[in-house]
């Protein structure tokens, strides 16, 4: 299970780092899905199924095709694919580049002075997720489903579209 | 976890599943024949069973075209991803006690998983031709597959409270006594209607309504990648008939006759009612699609979880 693990380590790290210089936003899209599956696969094998499914039904399989929905119905054409070109310039990328090997650097440091090993032996099935979120975790899950039907109204008022000739008659007639 | 031939089972059901796939071809085009008044198929071998085997040979010989103006990686990717999603659906699939590949504890969650990424096939494939019908099937498709996955899976739910589990065969085990229709007819209802849209059939075939937009996402398809669209609309038929009756039905649970035998009868009427479906009803408008979808399907599924919920907290202190 350790082979499968850092196998899908890998395939995450290798597809992210395609997905951020690819310069057409489907093919950027299909390696965050691909990176996406990858999580999915490690999430199993640290013994978390139902986290598993979940990252691919909510992630791979909601979010990710409403963005290829968005990308599909804007159709970018050639102009924008040289823009992504010019982002690729190392100018663009060398400074956040630099900052995050920093953290990398720090981050293999603190695993090489003892860090948690991959493999966990505990499996936290269904049950445990649905007792820790509906126990210790209540008002998380309340705040977070108050803020997301704010944002519903918020969108629906932002594309409910206003009849353009009420306002009119109204300015014409006081 | 596993069952005791694992390679066996897997081949098994490869084979039958595949076959099944094919032979459908010619059970839908006969039973569409007869419920039309009219003969169908009926000239190459018996029945004109072995028409199967004459499209086969035509599909295989024909040119393979892909056009120079599409993305071409993606365009070969698609019609594989139907398939591939699918297939991986049957490995949890309990036929019989001990036939199954992986008897997964989240097996209804890795099913939707799977049929949630099926949509991928459809709308890369609209995308990928660079055609304007093909991009308008695409973006139909992601748009119906989207809403009607949201109730799928609510509608589901319900069954998952009673028998308190995702995995199917627990959830097969929980109907001895009685078939989870009844309780949760509701819920039957909802998922046979969210699963003719997950399957693209008619009257959910929008994304490729002919008389509209060509042949829709496969418009510029042909030779063995469109057999591959084709092969994966009719395994997902087949999934959603096993599905309905494993967790509707009662799977293999039936009197004298071995379980196996009971699965495939239970399936095969499913699937024929699929088919009856596209005899009988005719297409609807998009937006009527998508505001039944999300303004009628979609309470009454929030209601059937709430209900059901409430009856088993009851039932339970």
């Amino acid at each position: 299970m350790t082979i499968v693990f850092y196998v899908s380590s890998a395939v995450a790290i290798a597809a992210t780092v395609l997905m951020l210089t690819r310069v057409r936003a489907v093919h950027a899209l299909l390696y965050l899905i691909v990176s996406l599956l990858a999580v999915a696969v490690i999430f199993y094998v640290l013994g978390a199924p139902f986290v598993a499914a979940l990252e691919l039904i909510i992630y791979a399989g909601a979010i990710m095709v409403l963005f290829v929905f968005v990308v599909m119905l804007l159709n970018l054409g050639e102009e924008t694919v040289r823009a992504e070109r010019a982002l690729l310039a190392p100018s663009m990328w060398i400074g956040p580049s630099v900052l995050a090997a920093i953290l990398l650097a720090e981050f293999i440091w603190m695993l090489a002075r003892g860090g948690v090993p991959p493999a966990q032996a505990v499996s936290i099935g269904p049950v445990e997720v649905g007792i820790s979120l509906f126990g210790p975790y209540l008002i998380g899950v309340e705040l977070t489903s108050m803020l997301l039907l704010g944002g519903l109204v918020g969108a629906y008022h932002l594309g409910s579209r206003k009849a353009p000739h009420t306002e009119v008659t109204h300015a014409t007639h006081p | 976890m596993t069952s005791p031939y694992p390679i066996l089972s897997i081949l098994g059901i490869l084979i039958v599943t595949l076959t099944l796939a094919a032979g459908l071809i010619w059970l839908e085009r006969r039973l569409l024949a007869l419920w039309q008044d009219r003969y169908g198929p009926n000239r190459v071998g018996p029945f004109g069973l072995l028409q199967v085997l004459a499209d086969m040979i035509k599909i295989f010989f024909k040119e393979d075209w892909i056009p120079p103006f599409a993305d071409k990686a993606v365009f070969v990717a698609a019609p594989a991803i139907i398939v591939v999603t699918v297939l991986m659906s049957f490995a949890v699939v309990p036929v019989a006690p001990g036939i199954i590949v992986s008897d997964l504890d989240v097996g209804l969650l890795f099913v939707l998983a799977m049929s949630s990424l099926g949509v991928y096939s459809v709308v890369l494939a609209g995308w990928s031709s660079d055609n304007k019908y093909a991009l308008l099937g695409g973006v139909r498709a992601a748009a119906q597959m989207l809403s009607y996955e949201v109730f799928m899976g609510l509608s589901l739910m319900g069954v998952v409270l009673l028998a308190g589990s995702f995995n199917l065969t627990a959830i097969v085990e929980a109907q001895r006594n009685l078939w989870f229709v009844a309780p949760q007819f509701l819920g039957f209802v909802l998922f046979l209607i969210a699963g003719a849209a997950e399957t693209r059939r008619l009257p959910f075939d929008l994304p490729e309504a002919e008389s509209e937009l060509i042949a829709g996402f496969h418009s510029e398809y042909s030779g063995m990648k469109f057999g591959m669209f084709f092969v994966g609309e009719y395994l997902g038929v087949i999934l959603i008939s096993c599905l309905i009756t494993i967790l509707f039905f009662g799977g293999w649970l039936g009197p004298v006759l071995p379980p196996i035998v009971w699965f495939l009868i239970k399936v095969m009427f499913f699937i024929a009612f699929f088919i009856l479906m596209r005899a009988a009803l005719p297409r609807p408008r998009f937006d009527q699609l998508m505001s039944w979808g999300w303004k009628l399907m979609l309470p009454l599924a929030l209601a059937n979880l709430l209900i059901t919920g409430a009856v088993v907290l009851a039932w339970r202190s």
